[in-house]
């Protein structure tokens, strides 16, 4: 459904408002007076009134689950993508802890093509760096890297890679390819039926505490060994302080490391686990105050690269149990652009020009993903959300793409709403909906 | 003293709308009519309701006593095999005081005790839980004795009925009698007291107060007409 | 939460003291002939234990039946439960039969939070996880006052593996509410690492801390946590934290010694302390029917609270205050003019 749209008035990256042509899958043209001169070329124009709408580039998830294949209880590709492009999102990076693991060329090929044929954006299929994620041999890598599906980061998440040898292996190997290897820090022995962040209110709730520091030791341990090996190093869902503190030491060293956070933990406390709701139950546990002003700050000095959602949709049973025997995971494709506008561009952090780059530019560099993250002008591709930053609402946990209601801002209202978002050209949401 | 406002520093406030017989000034004693004014509508003055009127004053109190000595003396043959059980809050020293004055004036101990009755209420379910009242049962116990119920205010008689549910788990009285300060009237079962200190016609909107020296700081019954009922 | 009882952190001092006083009052009743009472005739009370506990259940079972509520016997073997039924899908199922109340144990710390939201009951915890059980730190307050006749000022120990502990944790916020000192005594392994936030010391020294103690309470200490290294044998631990005759020694003539039970015999408390005079084990059992009792009275013994249980009623966590307890306090502390602590 290419053809030629005209968006009127928006603010490309929060500036000026100015309209921007597209023509097929490119931004023809962004400026003042494209609405008077008329574009050249044939074919009508559709015209997008988007007065107050701040315009960026396609928002790019490094770290989204759709659990397809094999648990299409909790979500599809279908509805997680459909989801994703409500976000704002024109790419997702989706994680290999399916049933079964996307370790094989195979795997991965389906997980893209499901994407293709849904055709909400772009889907980029994250491969396991162990077979099975069982952590103790290497999944084929390189088959992966040249399959169709192209992939370029490896990740275990879910399990944290925690052999230093075999880290250290899958960091050499994937050199080869110009691959990333995403570690989820969570060393296992320290974290054996954790619950909660491990301080004053795990102490008082009685629940099994997860320290900082088992995140904070595997993520020295493996910036060291990257420097070491020289290869690339992104760090999953940095949760501490502590762990901004060794991300800025090692970046500081030249070393080639890159980070993301997620927007809950940049809202989110321990503090809200009093209840013993388990929609606040995720890996790595909300921290405390302290940790996520750490967070926000890494973010808004590039310490920490980029958000990513981690988007970890459960059925209803997993999540509505006492806490000891619920899934870990919040849903957040929906509601990201909104809660790092909420903690971010709201408290004077990052302005959208930034938003747009730890949003879409770095998540696409580091994903080594051509085409998105370009920016909004003449000549990137027409990867584009618009977002109207006056709107207020409380988030409905029932009004959601995705087929789970696990969001932990259920009832909280954060500012913002996704109001188009257009993929090479073709728009896949309009007006706030899915456009069929 | 017939509907003179007391100054304020003279007393301790209490909030209005509690619960349960531990407010001072008792009003019709633990029933379960539940209208009740609080001291400080009374203290204003009763710009909403009018003050109360004095019905027994300290020596009328006292003589009212005595004679309900005298009368338990004659009905009981001597009050040999009498136990007294005041009901909380102020028929205990009621229940007290009669004791005492057995003991002054005949040289006889007779045992005394309390019955809180909460547990047994009939109305309990009408307000949130109360707080309990004291229990204790002189030690020789109740079988086979005149157990002698003593309140201040007998009115629907429910209380009353309450305090005969818990005399019968605790054991087996000869005989059970009853001694009110007040009889207000308005019975809602039939229960009939044995020695009244004074028979007190009311409508049912009045309420009647009594405080004595030990849990008020004066003896006194009032009986005071209910204005709007302000919550 | 406010028709429940799942924190001993959630009351006040006067919502402490209404129970000690209440459960106090009825205590006597245990000498009658008939130790019966009518109070809670027509009530449901539901027993709900995952885990077992003969001793605690048994002690709700007597409580209610003496105040003539109903009983039902839930527990998890060979139930619904057994075969995968959701916490969730059981109190629907309870809430459908008219409990008033529902006595939860279970080995999730919050499921009786969860509960709260599902059922209109009142929800007692009778122990969740390594989170709280208060009706036995209500229960161990209660035997303190009886025997040193005051909670006020009083120096306690608890000393065990406070770390998975839901006694200790509730013993912690209730003495201190009381205005008793509690010092912890563990290996520092099983302390912990926030306790600098809570409202006690810390020893890692027994010997030290039993002079200056009027009550001493043990912990049971499971041998699982051996193999978790936790301490590196029994032997050691008892050697270090148990309370043998040589220790029991060093405490003051008036002081007491207390556990909730099961015991460990010679591995936290030795024999003969456990049978000494100083013991008050067994008053403990008997001072549980007692306070739960009480509890029992002050939650269902009234009218019931306004406002449903529903939706977030238990995502607001300790929103506190058992309000018919609260009232019922005011009303006490009003009539009887007690003082203020014991």
């Amino acid at each position: 459904m290419t053809g030629r749209w005209l968006v009127r008035g928006a603010r490309p990256l929060g500036g000026a408002p100015a309209d921007i042509l597209i023509d097929g899958t490119v931004i023809a043209e962004v400026s003042r007076s494209a609405r008077d001169r008329g574009p050249a070329g044939s074919g009508p124009v559709k015209v997008l009134d988007a007065d107050g709408l701040i315009a960026l580039p396609g928002l790019v998830d490094l770290h989204t689950h759709l659990r397809e294949p094999g648990r299409e209880d909790a979500e599809t590709v279908a509805s997680g993508t459909a989801a994703a492009a409500l976000g704002g999102f024109t790419a997702v990076h989706a994680m290999a802890n399916t049933e079964p693991t996307a370790d094989t060329a195979g795997v991965v090929e389906q997980v893209w093509r499901l994407g293709i044929q849904a055709g909400h954006c772009d889907v980029r299929p994250v491969g396991a760096v162990t077979a099975g994620l069982g952590g103790t041999q290497l999944a084929e890598l390189g088959a992966m890297a040249d399959s169709a599906a192209r992939v370029r980061v490896f990740s275990d998440d879910g399990r944290c890679v925690a052999d230093a040898t075999l880290m250290r292996r899958a960091l050499e190997y994937v050199k080869a390819f110009d691959g990333i290897i995403a570690q989820h820090a969570q060393e296992p022995r320290l974290t054996e039926g954790a619950q909660l962040n491990e301080g004053a209110m795990s102490a008082r709730l009685g629940l099994a505490g997860w320290p900082a520091v088992a995140e904070e030791a595997i993520i020295a341990r493996d910036c060291l060994l990257a420097a070491h090996v020289g290869s690339a190093l992104h760090i999953c869902h940095v949760s501490t302080a502590g762990s901004v503190e060794i991300i800025r030491w090692a970046k500081s060293k030249g070393w080639w490391v890159t980070a993301e956070v997620t927007p809950h933990h940049l809202l989110l406390t321990d503090e809200l686990a009093a209840g013993y709701d388990p929609v606040f139950k995720v890996n790595p546990p909300l921290r405390t105050a302290d940790d996520v002003a750490a967070l926000r700050a890494g973010l808004a000095d590039g310490t920490i690269d980029c958000v990513a959602t981690d988007h970890a949709p459960h059925p209803a049973e997993y999540k509505e149990t006492e806490w000891s025997v619920a899934s870990f995971g919040m849903t957040g494709l929906e509601t990201a652009l909104r809660a790092v506008h909420e903690a971010m561009v709201g408290t004077g952090l990052l302005d959208w020009a930034q938003v747009a780059d730890r949003m879409s530019t770095r998540p696409a560099a580091i994903g080594r993903l051509d085409g998105h993250g370009r920016g909004v002008e003449a000549g990137a591709p027409a990867n584009l959300v618009l977002y109207d930053p006056a709107h207020v609402a409380a988030v409905d946990p029932a009004a959601t793409a995705s087929r789970s209601r696990n969001t932990p801002f259920a009832g909280m209202k954060l500012p913002g709403r996704v109001v188009a978002t257009f993929l090479r050209g073709t728009p896949t949401v309009l007006d706030g909906r899915l456009a069929s | 003293m017939a509907g003179v406002p007391e100054p304020a520093a003279a007393r301790a406030a209490h909030p209005p709308g509690r619960e349960g017989d531990s407010g001072r000034g008792s009003d019709s004693g633990s029933s379960s009519d539940g209208s009740r004014i609080s001291d400080t509508d009374r203290l204003s003055g009763g710009s909403l309701r009018r003050p109360g009127k004095a019905v027994l004053g300290p020596d009328e109190i006292r003589r009212a006593l005595a004679r309900i000595g005298h009368e338990i003396l004659e009905r009981t043959d001597g009050a040999s095999d009498v136990v007294l059980l005041g009901i909380p809050t102020r028929g205990v020293p009621l229940a007290r005081r009669l004791s005492a004055r057995l003991g002054q004036t005949e040289g006889l101990a007779v045992p005394v005790g309390s019955l809180d009755i909460t547990l047994y209420r009939d109305d309990l379910r009408l307000r949130p839980a109360r707080t309990l009242g004291h229990t204790e049962v002189p030690d020789w116990g109740i079988d086979g004795k005149i157990v002698i119920l003593v309140d201040d205010v007998l009115y629907s008689g429910r209380t009353v009925r309450a305090a005969l549910d818990a005399l019968g788990d605790i054991g087996r009285p000869r005989a059970v009698q009853l001694a009110v300060l007040v009889d207000r009237g308005h019975r809602e079962l039939p229960i009939r007291p044995d020695y009244v200190g004074k028979n007190l016609p009311t409508a049912k909107r009045e309420s009647v107060r009594v405080l004595l020296t030990e849990t008020d700081g004066e003896d006194l019954v009032t009986l005071t007409v209910s204005g709007e009922v302000t919550r | 939460m406010k028709r429940h009882l799942i924190s001993a952190a959630d009351l006040s001092l006067d919502d402490a003291v209404a129970i000690l006083d209440t459960a106090e009052e009825l205590a006597r009743l245990a000498e009658r002939p008939i130790p019966k009472l009518p109070t809670l005739r027509g009530r449901t009370v539901v027993n709900l234990f995952y885990e077992d506990s003969t001793r605690t259940r048994i002690s709700f079972e007597a409580a209610a039946k003496r105040l003539s509520a109903d009983v039902i016997n839930f527990s998890a073997k060979g139930s619904s439960v057994a075969k995968g039924e959701s916490l969730k899908d059981t109190a629907l199922t309870l809430q459908a039969m008219g409990a008033d109340a529902v006595v939860i144990r279970h080995s999730a710390s919050g499921a009786p939070h969860r509960l709260a939201g599902w059922v209109r009951g009142s929800v007692i915890n009778a122990g969740d996880g390594t989170h709280e059980h208060p009706t036995q730190a209500l229960l161990d307050a209660f035997t303190i006052r009886r025997r040193l006749g005051r909670l006020d000022g009083l120096k306690v120990a608890i000393v065990g593996d406070i770390l998975h502990s839901r006694v200790a944790r509730s013993n912690v916020w209730l003495l201190r509410t009381l205005g008793a000192e509690v010092t912890l005594v563990a290996p520092p392994t099983l302390v912990p690492v926030a306790v600098g936030t809570w409202p006690c010391s810390v020893s890692y020294d027994l010997s030290a801390v039993l002079p200056g103690s009027d009550v001493v309470m043990m912990l049971r200490v499971q041998h699982e946590r051996m193999t978790d290294a936790y301490f590196p044998s029994v032997r050691e631990y008892s050697r270090r934290y148990g309370l043998d005759t040589d220790r029991m020694a060093l405490l003051p003539d008036h002081a007491i010694v207390m556990h909730p039970g099961p015991m460990n015999r010679g591995v936290e408390i030795a024999a003969d302390v456990a049978d000494s005079v100083r013991s008050t084990i067994v008053e403990q059992v008997t001072n549980g029917v007692s306070v739960r009792m009480a509890v029992l009275y002050l939650l269902l013994g009234g009218a019931p609270e306004a406002g449903g249980p529903q939706g977030r009623g238990s995502q607001e966590g300790r929103d506190g205050g058992e309000r018919v307890l609260a009232r019922a306090a005011a009303g006490h502390a009003a009539g009887r003019g007690t003082e203020a602590g014991l």
